[in-house]
């Protein structure tokens, strides 16, 4: 596509933006300009103001002050709509995608090809297809989207925006449910259309990420603009010092050895335990004070075997024990009753209710456990509320506001907060630092430790290999919906696990996931 | 997907329950009642497809059948009283309603109200305004009424397909193509999944809810013109519930409550069954009219819950696997 402009202003410039809800500054007096054929990451901690001057620019909150230029002229756009139509395509934090209708309307909804006011179905679903395809993905477009995986509903998302052909691309946090492999296509794509002229803003807490493929990257803390920098020149601790506005302590890896661990009580044990079509059979200890993490490529079967062991999904065969003895697990009350927790990591739609406060989130799943004749007081409530907003550092600390209104990134930790809140045995964390930034990231790998050291038996899994090998004492590797591998002690490192994971067959990885 | 899709469910109750019917009265099962039945619905057919796309896209609408009442009331006056062309009386009925049904659109878009308590002040108003123009029943004798009450196509084995079934029939067929084949229904449905959603994907939210709404009292108002000819008068107390029997029909008829999901064609299988059932009673002649609404209710219930199963259902993580099952 042609830009067609004066090539002496910036593509997108943002003068003084401000933006407060009710008492809370979003923004003040922000700038930020994006200049053409460039990708420019927007960074900060979490609540620091990067999703809401998205959405401010593209109309969808209005701004109380400050301007908006593209290509040198002004725009004021009032809806996303009317930002698309001024040039700005955007992927919002919420995955914005629609699970009732097909994969294929959801590409084009609002754009499907069209002959005499008919919709071309046919034509739509080829074009669905060969965009996807792009994406290494084959799945069947006329299905709601609604049967996919979380990752597939995001590169959809992605491939929507990519397709609309706007002269500025705003991504946030695009990257929090893909894996590598998706990673690198989408980094592909994002560099072809930089290449054509388009500018494209990037939101992510991987710093690995932003230093793969950003150009410049502006930082903002709580609302107000702290720098802009080219990535060439801006060292990595600079960088997240200009975050979080002070140094991150360093986290260092001090695992207990291995014999020790043998000594260590078994808190649950599943043998033969699998599903037909869901997980392959699997053996599983899981020992009091311990960390198992689960590794493997998206769809590989690592959600699935965090499920079954819930008691979310029912197996079809071997069996499960718990402190010895063998226990049914065939829902999540169950999973609850023998002092399991499980925090999916769908936190908008498997997880948090938004319109509930800070602290009636919290205390869902303590509340649920106990029963609804034996409710907790208010003082109780409160109390556990505030420990864990101090605890995660959950902002703004007010634990009465809706979680709505929350960053994505507190949400997550609310959602922590909530499995946190019932003392569980044997707590199951399905990618617990995704959307999460570096400070709070560190301190949650840190409270993962701590919650060890009190006998706590943890399942882990995450998309971030260097995480997982920082805080457990075993890792699973999964492949195809099956456990190829277990390492321990010293074999865990990222090197083994990918080669694990890479042994063979790995092409077939991008099939859905449940 | 796995399973029957609601409308097939509707369409093999519709078949079943007709053949009970058959079995019991064997002159049911002629084209001359399935000719009455049609005419007798025409009305509910037509207001309940306009149902259909407000439900389907999340919303409800309660003023249709205070519009039906204002309408016959409006064009009996206005042809018998006010010496106006029927035709012209047509246009400018159809002209209002329409304008109805975009101001409440506009009312729940701008002012972001629930739109049952939007509707629900416009039912009261539409049939406020109509016992105003008259509370009594006004007798229509213009020509053209006689006209098109009595055309009808034969068909086959001596049933009469008349003039406003037929104008019933094309609004079903024309809902159906607007709803599945344009972008204007693909919105719809857009709606229906999520308003927040539809509208951060560019969709043009406020002026889509206009639109629903206006398209429902506008076919609320064609079926409005329907029904006096079905009636020759107009009523002010006309079409009392008609609202509920609509909603009734589309829910019936697989049309998810809570939006997103639903057909015309599902809503008109609906309208039949419910027509069938008073057909059955009729014909049995001991039954009570009030039969209809149990059975209405009783299947309304068995829908709910069916669906209810279906969407819990869909909610399992279901997927096809490497092979190891089939
Ligand atoms: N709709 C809203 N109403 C009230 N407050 C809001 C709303 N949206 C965001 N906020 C507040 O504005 C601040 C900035 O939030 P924002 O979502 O922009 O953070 P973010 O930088 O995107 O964080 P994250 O990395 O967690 O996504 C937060 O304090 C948040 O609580
Ligand atoms: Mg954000």
């Amino acid at each position: 596509m042609e830009i067609s402009s004066d090539p002496a202003s910036p593509l997108l410039e943002v003068r003084g933006i401000s933006k407060s809800f009710g008492a809370v500054r979003a923004l003040q007096e922000v700038d930020f300009t994006l200049r053409a054929g460039e990708i420019h990451a927007l960074l900060g901690e979490n609540g620091a103001g990067k999703s809401t001057l998205i959405k401010v620019v593209t109309g969808v909150f209005a701004r109380d002050a400050g301007i908006v230029r593209i290509s040198g002229e002004e725009v004021a756009p009032r809806s996303a709509k009317a930002a698309l139509g001024a040039g700005i395509a955007t992927v919002y934090q919420e995955v914005n995608l629609l699970p009732n209708l097909s994969v294929a309307q959801n590409l084009f909804l609002d754009r499907q090809p069209m002959r005499f006011g008919i919709v071309r179905e046919g034509e739509m679903r080829r074009r669905a297809k060969a965009l996807l395809a792009d994406f290494g993905l084959d799945i069947d477009v006329a299905a709601p989207l609604g049967n996919y995986s979380v990752a597939i509903q995001h590169v959809t998302a992605i491939a929507r925006a990519m397709d609309l052909s706007a002269r500025v691309l705003i991504l946030d946090e695009p990257t929090a449910s893909l894996d590598r492999h998706e990673v690198e296509i989408l980094f592909g794509i994002m560099r072809k259309l930089a290449g054509r002229g388009i500018g494209i803003v990037f939101v992510s807490h991987f710093l690995d990420q932003v230093y793969e493929i950003s150009d410049r990257i502006t930082v903002l803390r709580n609302g107000r603009l702290v720098g802009e920098r080219e990535t060439a020149s801006l060292p990595r601790l600079e960088l997240i010092r200009m975050m979080l506005g002070r140094e991150l302590a360093e986290t260092t890896s001090a695992r207990a050895s291995a014999t020790e661990h043998e000594a260590r009580e078994i808190c649950a044990s599943f043998e033969g335990y699998g599903k037909a079509g869901y997980v392959a059979p699997f053996n599983l200890e899981l020992r009091h004070g311990e960390v198992v993490g689960l590794a493997g490529l998206l769809g590989s079967g690592r959600t699935e075997t965090a499920r079954l062991v819930f008691g979310a999904e029912r197996a079809d065969r071997g069996q499960a024990k718990v402190g010895g003895a063998p226990v049914r697990l065939q829902t999540p009350r169950d999973g609850v009753r023998h002092g399991f927790g499980y925090c999916p990591e769908e936190r908008k739609t498997d997880g948090i209710v938004a319109e509930l406060s800070v602290r009636e989130n919290i205390v869902l799943a303590l509340q649920a456990k106990r029963g609804l004749h034996r409710p907790l007081s208010r003082r109780e409530q409160d109390e556990i509320a505030r420990r864990y907003v101090k605890m995660l550092d959950i902002r703004p600390p007010d634990p009465e506001r809706p979680v709505g209104l929350l960053s994505g990134g507190n949400q997550q930790k609310v959602l922590l907060a909530r499995w946190l809140a019932t003392s569980p045995r044997l707590l199951v964390l399905d990618e617990p630092t995704r959307g999460i930034d570096v400070g709070a990231h560190a301190e949650i790998i840190r409270l993962i430790r701590e919650l060890c050291d009190d006998g706590l038996s943890l399942l882990v899994i995450s998309s971030e290999l260097d995480e997982i090998v920082t805080y457990s004492d075993r890792v699973v590797v999964l492949r195809d919906r099956a456990h190829v591998e277990e390492l321990a002690g010293g074999a865990i490192d990222v090197g083994n696990i990918l080669a694990a994971i890479a042994a063979d067959g790995a092409a077939t990885a991008h099939e859905g996931r449940a | 997907m796995k399973g029957l899709p609601p409308v097939l469910i509707t369409a093999i109750v519709l078949v079943a329950g007709f053949a009970l019917c058959a079995v019991q009265f064997p002159n049911i099962a002629s084209t001359r009642v399935v000719g009455n039945l049609l005419t007798d619905n025409a009305f509910l057919g037509i207001v309940a497809a306009g149902m259909t796309f407000v439900i389907i896209s999340g919303g409800i609408d309660l003023s249709v059948g205070s519009v039906i009442g204002f309408t016959t009331v409006f064009v009996a006056l206005a042809i018998e009283r006010w010496g106006v062309p029927p035709l012209v009386a047509f246009v400018a009925i159809l002209a209002l309603s329409a304008a109805f049904g975009a101001a409440m659109g506009a009312v729940i878009h701008v002012f972001d109200l629930p739109p049952f308590i939007v509707t629900l002040a416009g039912m009261f108003l539409a049939r406020g305004a109509s016992f105003l123009l008259s509370t009594e029943s006004v007798p229509i004798t213009a020509p053209v009424y006689s006209t098109v009450s009595d055309f009808a196509l034969r068909m086959p084995g001596g049933g009469r397909l008349t003039s406003i079934a037929i104008i019933m029939l094309a609004i079903v067929i024309g809902g159906a193509l607007l709803l599945h084949l344009t972008r204007f229904g693909a919105n719809v449905y857009a709606l229906g999944g999520s308003r927040t959603t539809a509208s951060l994907m560019g969709v043009a939210v406020g002026k889509m809810t206009i639109k629903i709404y206006m398209l429902s009292s506008l076919l609320a108002g064609i079926a409005g013109i329907v029904f006096s000819f079905y009636t020759s008068a107009g009523y002010s107390l006309s079409a009392v519930g008609v609202e509920l029997d609509s909603i009734a029909a589309v829910v019936i008829g697989g049309t998810l409550l809570t939006g997103g999901q639903g057909s015309v064609i599902g809503t008109f299988l609906g309208v039949l069954i419910q027509g069938m059932i008073q057909t059955y009673i009729n014909f049995d002649g001991t039954l009570s009219s009030w039969w209809t609404k149990i059975a209405t209710g009783v299947l309304l219930f068995a829908f709910i819950a069916l669906q209810q199963g279906l969407v819990a259902l869909a909610r399992r993580p279901v997927r096809k696997s490497a092979g190891a099952t089939t």
